[in-house]
């Protein structure tokens, strides 16, 4: 540092004192108006504290006059929605499948709820959109092993399958290979005949003769639950075998693991998770992700 | 002669250069604003000035009180930003969001605008057409109109406290806040119903943004046009750095003939101009300044080329029986070749102005085209991506998409959608009509969204296929047209 400031012969400022390869830098002043906006931010923190929460101490925090906090505001943010959305929850639960089908608002509401429903806890196991995965069931295709209906999806999402609920959706295919209830040729045989019934015989190009064979096994050990012709049960939650859809993978030695195992997933039950408006939605959603098949028609009421 | 300690050579010895490295002037680190007293000018590009004034006042003012007839239910505002409703419109043109793109030509424009007003002209954007400028401009003339001119001004801020002063000071600053109060307002009116909003604002009823953006831009009109003025163009505005980049030595802008002016000095009636420069030092050109600079000193950033020191000049110049324009728009290029002693030449065209003119023209016509051609039927066609395809129960292949049908004309339409591009695709919707074509209604000016299957059989193999999407209206006929894709894959 020099004693004496320097100033620059052009423009009559003075130098910082600092020189790089010649150039030096001017100590321009700033303008006065500058620093009188560096004063306001001052004013402008001092408000802030007196106003908002601000200091930490240590037992807490100053809570400011304001009494501003971030998670009581969000707190009464989901009262406030959920005191909202509330009569359109109650509507959706009342509503028959045809009442939803001539309102478009409902509609709207249950697509939107039970998206975001789905999202938080469907999304998981059954994929983005229903894509599925290997042993949880794709919901986006018409395929269903416990039915497709409005009603349907939303009973097994009451009860769940495999459940802790009383009144579970419930299907046990025996383990024949783990078993021991069948020979691994037995189970290559039952394979064979299963790939002959189904549409994937052209793609797998089933051998014959082992599928004779397989043939008889099939009728005595899984045709009471999956069919003669393999079509499936919706009663007891035996999946067709007739599509070339397949929960554990359409593989040929996919399909024989599944013989051998008898595997089965397990879904949750939702009735003490959810509400019925918000069962209703998340059953709208799934049912309108492609396949859903239309209700039933109402069972005619006995008459005594 | 008696002789002191302190003779000529010892005083020599001791009068050596020293300052004090702290004295009050090296102390200040922060610089004060030196009032400015800009004195009335009268002449042409003082005319010039006030019909700009004028005309862009009345502009900024008049323009949301404009009505246009859009029909029942609809905006009748010529021009309206409506933020709500997520329309722009500007008369007969009503754009859209997402065709923002006509913002972007206007923007482009604007800025070929500047660059070839600066190529001709230099600064005449800063001098006459900036807001900055035009209500720094009014904000001078309601002071100058309460507390007198240049001389007036002085004296009175310069005189102890009184009545007379806090009168006039007080009537200055409740004029500037109505001008700036009625500024901020005037804002508002682009962005809602102005004869509504006009009544809300003064019963209460307008919404609190309203109210707040009424008191920042009246905030802002105060503080930059009544107290900030050409400090906003020294040291807040880009574009005084930015400019020189635009000027050339072909490029207009205002300066001091130094060689027809040096020498400068006073000049008693009568006496001869033999000799000496025309420039009579009067400092008329420096009384009239909005900015505060001495145009003699050459080009210089805060010169924003108002061109009102040509007009105190001139009125000199006649005055003392010379000619006018010793301080004129002129080039460097014109004054070098004066100094060679050639005649002077400006050259308006040349090829930096026919290339901005040329290409302010091509996005013209390019934006004129594109409004013209303007289709009021879009389709967009979004595919679900997760699952990417799936297999049904009768081994055909499925894919969803989303569309989204932007009816952007006045009426109502009644659209089949229809898939095209790919053997066997066929859509899967509960009603079709006869040639499997799904029929929506889409409303009026608004986006109607529809999700549909397309089903394609079970060989039509893995991979990703083309398909398009046509949407035509029943009535008008209009078509449009999205490409997608459908995928498949192995099981």
């Amino acid at each position: 540092m020099t004693d004496r400031r320097e100033r620059d012969q052009h423009s009559g400022t003075e130098t910082t004192g600092h020189e790089w390869d010649g150039v030096r830098e001017l100590d321009t002043p700033l303008p006065r108006w500058w620093l009188y906006i560096f004063y306001a931010t001052i004013v402008a923190a001092v408000v802030y504290w007196v106003l908002m929460p601000a200091w930490p101490l240590p037992n807490g925090y100053t809570k400011g006059v304001l009494n501003w906090s971030d998670r009581s505001n969000v707190s009464a943010d989901i009262h406030a929605l959920r005191a909202a959305r509330g009569p359109m929850f109650e509507r959706l639960a009342q509503a028959s499948a045809a009442q939803i089908a001539a309102d478009p608002e409902l509609q709207q509401f249950a697509r939107a709820a039970g998206e975001a429903v789905y999202g938080d806890y469907c999304r998981t196991c059954h994929g983005a959109g229903g894509a599925g995965a290997p042993g949880y069931p794709v919901l986006a295709d018409d395929v269903w092993i416990w039915g497709g209906s409005l009603a349907d999806i939303e009973h097994t999402l009451r009860v769940g399958v495999r459940s802790t609920h009383p009144e579970t959706r419930l299907s046990m295919m025996p383990a024949y290979g783990r078993d021991g209830l069948l020979s691994a040729h037995q189970i290559a045989d039952v394979t064979e005949y299963v790939i002959a019934l189904s549409a994937a015989r052209d793609r797998l190009d089933p051998n014959a003769a082992a599928a004779a064979r397989g043939g008889a096994l099939y009728q005595e050990q899984c045709s009471a639950c999956h069919g003669p012709a393999g079509a499936g049960d919706r009663a007891v939650g035996a999946p067709s075998l007739s599509d070339d859809v397949w929960l554990y993978g359409g593989k040929r030695e996919e399909i024989r693991r599944q013989v051998e195992l008898g595997r089965g997933g397990v879904m949750p039950s939702w009735a003490s998770r959810f509400d019925p408006g918000t069962l209703r939605a998340l059953a709208y959603y799934v049912h309108e992700m492609g396949g859903g098949e239309p209700d039933a028609p109402a069972p005619a009421t006995p008459t005594q | 002669m008696k002789t002191t300690l302190l003779d000529t050579t010892a005083r020599d010895d001791l009068a050596i250069d020293a300052r004090a490295v702290n004295s009050r002037q090296s102390r200040e680190l922060y610089k004060k604003r030196q009032q400015i007293y800009p004195k009335l000018a009268h002449g042409a590009f003082r005319n010039l000035k006030w019909a700009a004034m004028v005309v862009l006042l009345a502009i900024y003012y008049v323009t949301p009180w404009l009505r246009w007839d859009r029909g029942l239910g609809r905006p009748d505002q010529a021009v309206l930003v409506d933020f709500e409703g997520r329309r722009f419109y500007f008369f007969f043109i009503e754009l859209w969001p997402h065709e923002i793109y006509y913002i972007t030509g206007l923007l482009i424009l604007a800025a070929f605008a500047i660059f070839l007003s600066s190529a001709l002209f230099g600064r005449v954007w800063c001098g006459y057409a900036c807001p900055q400028t035009v209500w720094t401009d009014l904000y001078i003339h309601v002071e100058r109109w309460i507390e007198g001119d240049r001389n007036a001004r002085m004296r009175l801020d310069k005189a102890p406290l009184s009545f007379s002063k806090v009168r006039q000071k007080i009537s200055k600053h409740a004029l500037w806040l109505v001008i700036a109060a009625a500024t901020g307002g005037a804002w508002v009116f682009y962005f809602g119903d102005a004869p509504t909003l006009f009544a809300d604002i003064f019963t209460g009823k307008a919404s609190a943004a309203v109210y707040v953006f009424i008191g920042l831009l009246t905030f802002t009109t105060y503080a930059l046009a009544g107290t900030m003025r050409e400090q906003v163009c020294t040291y807040l505005c880009p574009w005084p750095r930015i400019q020189a980049a635009m000027i050339d030595k072909d490029a207009l802008s205002v300066a001091y003939r130094a060689e027809r002016g040096e020498p400068r000095g006073p000049h008693k009636k009568g006496e001869s101009w033999q000799g000496r420069g025309d420039c009579i030092d009067c400092h008329q050109c420096v009384a009239v300044c909005p900015q505060g600079i001495d145009i003699r000193d050459g080009d210089q950033l805060e010169c924003i080329n108002c061109a009102l020191c040509i007009d105190a000049c001139d009125a000199v110049m006649t005055k003392v029986g010379r000619p006018v324009g010793l301080i004129a728009y002129d080039s460097y290029g014109a004054a070098a070749r004066r100094e060679r002693g050639g005649a002077a030449r400006y050259r308006l065209i040349r090829p930096r102005t026919m290339l901005y003119g040329s290409l302010m023209t091509l996005v013209a016509a390019l934006m004129v085209y594109g409004l013209a051609t303007r289709a009021t039927l879009q389709l967009n066609v979004i595919r679900d991506r997760s699952p990417p395809f799936v297999r049904l129960a009768n081994g055909s292949i499925r894919n969803d998409y989303a569309l989204k049908i932007i009816n952007m004309s006045a009426r109502s339409r009644r659209v089949a959608i229809a898939v095209a591009g790919l053997e066997g695709a066929r859509l899967q919707a509960p009603s079709l009509d006869g040639a499997g074509r799904f029929v929506a209604d889409v409303q009026a000016d608004s986006v109607g969204a529809a999700r549909l299957h397309v089903a394609a059989p079970a060989d039509v193999g893995a991979g990703v296929h083309e398909l398009a999407f046509t949407i035509t209206d029943l009535d008008s006929g209009d078509v449009a047209t999205s490409a997608s894709a459908f995928l498949a894959g192995a099981p």
